[in-house]
């Protein structure tokens, strides 16, 4: 049997009485750039969250490399890009302190910060451009820019799979563009990606697999779907319903077909 | 000045603020970070049962409020954990009851005065004595022990819980780690400030620190130096006048020194926007996390 990063069957999530997730069955492989299409409120950000173990299961079961995530270990292995940045309760901290705490996962409690860390980091922050920021404090940050610190953290841990909660969504072009670059880098050097889209946009030529969330199923998994038409257009506003009805699809080409 | 440092009821003193002045903004930087600022006032109603439980059986009073803070700091860990908005109401329950358990023990234990609670409440620094000394270095070599090894990961939990888990970090062990860290210190400083104040140099000197730095590092760093500046320096304005008592000296001084800050740190601010706009910092500046 092949090794997955996710493997997730009949997962269902419950808040309150109200089901999120009702029976998701989800499998990624190393290698796989998957992105996450859905309506708002159809759970798809509940899916990545329950995928890592952040939102407890009442139902089914999700496996991090083949382990449940309250057994799961090798969290060096999984960066997970939030959709915002916390910043605290006021205390400053500066964009390279938060990007070197994306090294966590791999550092031990009483080893100090190592050359292997201070390398990584720095690397992380030249590929969002923000080497020159690293002493400035993340408050004092634009949306685009803390989005891109958020990035910076995760590639510091240099791990095998990034779990990315609507990356692009409210960053100008250039971060998506600069985001969506990064991205190619690590899936030619063989990394797993799942993100959650609005839109794919710059991200579309390194998307292998689209997989639609409505009310909590699988609607669709395979090929990423293809913008057509007026939705094609740059700067399209994206107001319709994702992935509605079948019959409502300006996204067609990829409905109904079997992967 | 000179011969009251020979006096040694004046260098346990000063030793007591020292350590004080050290501890409670290092612990605070992370209680502030985690939106807690009233964690160290809420141990603190509870700290006074434990130490009215001193009087009552006879044992050292720091020792059994060291208990019952700890015992009150992971209740009110495992209430916010919950996350319920009864939460709230649960807390309060809980400081009114230790306000009012202290007072009741207080007044049935043998020898147990007004005088002695008011010395807890408000801090009596003049009268610690070489064995509290013992315990407070203790419990404050502990609090520093914490924050030297464990730091970068509270680093992290405290500014984004959510993702200290998704690192795999120990997240229920760090925040019950954080509240009896901040219940230790609470216990250090009630003799040097007492516990109604206990919580001011807990959060003052990290909120003084804030207005002029840029990192997390820095403003603790920073914040121990204005707590230990703030607490020795009350400590000596105590020492002018018999009526100025040093624990309300102490916060005064720590809030002088915020309103100050505030005004320096606009400044500062303001400088460093243009200096950010006229010239590029191309050095790659990599600081690594508490």
């Amino acid at each position: 049997m092949s090794e997955t990063a996710f493997a997730m069957t009949g997962g269902q999530v419950t808040f309150d009485g109200k089901p999120i997730l009702r029976g998701v069955d989800l499998t990624v492989r190393p290698g796989e750039v998957v992105a996450l299409l859905g309506a708002n409120g159809s759970g798809k950000s509940t899916l990545v969250r329950a995928l890592l173990g952040l939102t407890p299961l009442s139902g089914g079961q999700t496996l991090l490399y083949g382990t449940p995530p309250a057994r799961f270990r090798d969290w060096w292995r999984i960066g997970y890009v939030p959709q915002r940045l916390q910043v605290g309760g006021g205390v400053p901290a500066t964009v390279g302190e938060v990007v070197a705490s994306g090294r966590i996962a791999r550092q031990s409690r009483l080893r100090r910060t190592s050359q292997a860390d201070r390398a990584a980091v720095a690397e992380a922050l030249e590929a969002v451009r923000l080497s020159d920021r690293a002493g400035d404090p993340v408050q004092s940050l634009s949306g685009g820019q803390q989005q891109r610190v958020l990035i910076a953290r995760a590639l510091a841990g240099q791990p095998d799979t990034y779990v990315m909660d609507e990356p692009t969504a409210g960053v100008d072009a250039g971060t998506q563009q600069l985001l969506a670059d990064t991205l190619a880098g690590l899936v030619r050097g063989g990394k797993t990606v799942v993100l959650v889209v609005h839109e794919l946009g710059p991200l579309e030529p390194i998307i292998t697999r689209g997989v639609v969330i409505r009310e909590g199923r699988v609607a669709h998994d395979g090929r990423p779907p293809r913008p057509e038409g007026e939705c094609a257009r740059p700067g399209h506003e994206h107001v319709h319903p994702h992935a509605a009805e079948t019959t409502a699809g300006p996204l067609t080409g990829w409905q109904g077909d079997p992967r | 000045m000179i011969e009251l440092l020979q006096e040694e009821l004046f260098q346990l003193a000063l030793v007591a603020a020292l350590l004080v002045g050290l501890c409670a903004p290092a612990v605070g930087t992370f209680i502030v970070q985690r939106r807690l600022a009233l964690l160290g006032d809420g141990i603190g109603h509870v700290a006074l049962t434990g130490v009215a439980l001193g009087f009552l059986t006879g044992t050292t009073p720091v020792l059994t409020a060291v208990l019952v803070s700890i015992a009150g700091a992971v209740a009110i860990e495992l209430v916010r954990a919950r996350g319920r908005t009864s939460g709230d109401v649960a807390l309060a329950l809980l400081f009114y009851g230790g306000i009012a358990g202290g007072v009741m023990l207080m007044a049935i234990a043998p020898g147990g005065s007004n005088a002695k609670l008011n010395s807890y409440l408000f801090g009596a620094i003049a009268s610690v004595t070489r064995e509290d000394i013992v315990v407070i270095a203790a419990l404050a070599l502990a609090v520093i022990g914490v924050v030297v090894v464990f730091g970068r990961e509270l680093f992290v939990l405290c500014q984004d819980e959510e993702m200290a888990r998704a690192s795999g970090l120990p997240v229920r062990f760090l925040s019950l780690l954080v509240a009896v860290t901040a219940a230790l210190t609470v216990v250090i400083a009630m003799r040097v400030v007492g516990l109604l104040l206990v919580s001011a140099l807990m959060v003052i000197p990290v909120a003084t620190s804030q207005q002029l730095t840029r990192g997390f590092r820095a403003t603790m760093a920073l914040a121990m130096l204005f707590g230990v500046l703030a607490s020795v320096g009350g400590l000596l304005a105590s020492t002018l006048s018999a009526k100025v008592p040093p624990g309300a000296a102490i916060v005064l001084l720590a809030l002088a020194g915020f309103v100050l800050a505030l005004g320096v740190g606009k400044f500062v601010r303001r400088s460093r926007t243009q200096e950010s706009t006229m010239s590029e910092r191309p050095r790659v500046q990599v600081k690594e996390v508490a």
